[in-house]
């Protein structure tokens, strides 16, 4: 899984069947210092995100189909967890309430 | 998922069994800023609907192959969704 920050929606009428009331986030992907590394994935909210917050984010398919119980879709990235704390090498990336 | 801008069109007649009448598109990927980033790839409209101009999203690898309806093909990129807005969202002060 990766973690990033909740930075954008994409708004979307035409879209695979699978995606139909699904919000799309767009979200920064963070390094391990908590900075954007400047990539960014596109990903389905599973747990109603919201704006800037720190997220758990899955990048895989077979994970994504079972969260929304659809095989085949053509899902891959979803929203699966707010991140509340991150600690790397002892020191704390991102704490709570940040 | 990235988001894309269709820049063009590809058209090839022969193809592997299951991918006859795919339309298969160039599509410049973007940054979130919807800047070009990287190198243009060919990807199937998984949403017959996209044509050149039109900002998209797109799937990569496996999941690619599962927006079309024949699901086990050789597909790497598919689009599957057409982008009316992408919108900024600011922590606290909405969209």
């Amino acid at each position: 899984m990766k973690i990033g920050r909740v930075v954008g929606t994409v708004v979307s009428t035409i879209n695979s069947p699978v995606f139909d009331n699904r919000k799309l986030l767009v979200c920064d992907l963070l390094g391990t210092d908590g900075a954007a590394t400047g990539g960014y994935l596109i990903a389905v909210d599973a747990i109603d995100a919201g704006a800037g917050e720190v997220v758990l984010i899955l990048d895989e398919g077979n994970g994504a189909r079972q969260i929304v119980g659809e095989d085949p879709a053509p899902i891959r990235a979803m929203v699966v967890g707010i991140v509340d704390e991150l600690m790397v090498d002892g020191d704390p990336v991102i704490t709570a309430g940040m | 998922m990235q988001l894309g801008r269709v820049i063009g069109t590809v058209v090839a007649t022969v193809k592997y069994e299951g991918l006859e009448g795919i339309k298969l598109l160039i599509v410049q990927p973007l940054d979130r800023h919807q800047e070009p980033e990287g190198r243009p790839v060919v990807a199937a409209d998984g949403v017959h609907m996209a044509g050149p101009g039109e900002l998209v999203y797109f799937v990569g690898s496996r999941e690619a192959a599962q927006a079309l309806p024949e699901t086990f093909v050789p597909v790497d990129h598919a689009i599957v969704g057409i982008a009316d807005a992408v919108e900024e969202l600011n922590p606290g002060g909405g969209s």
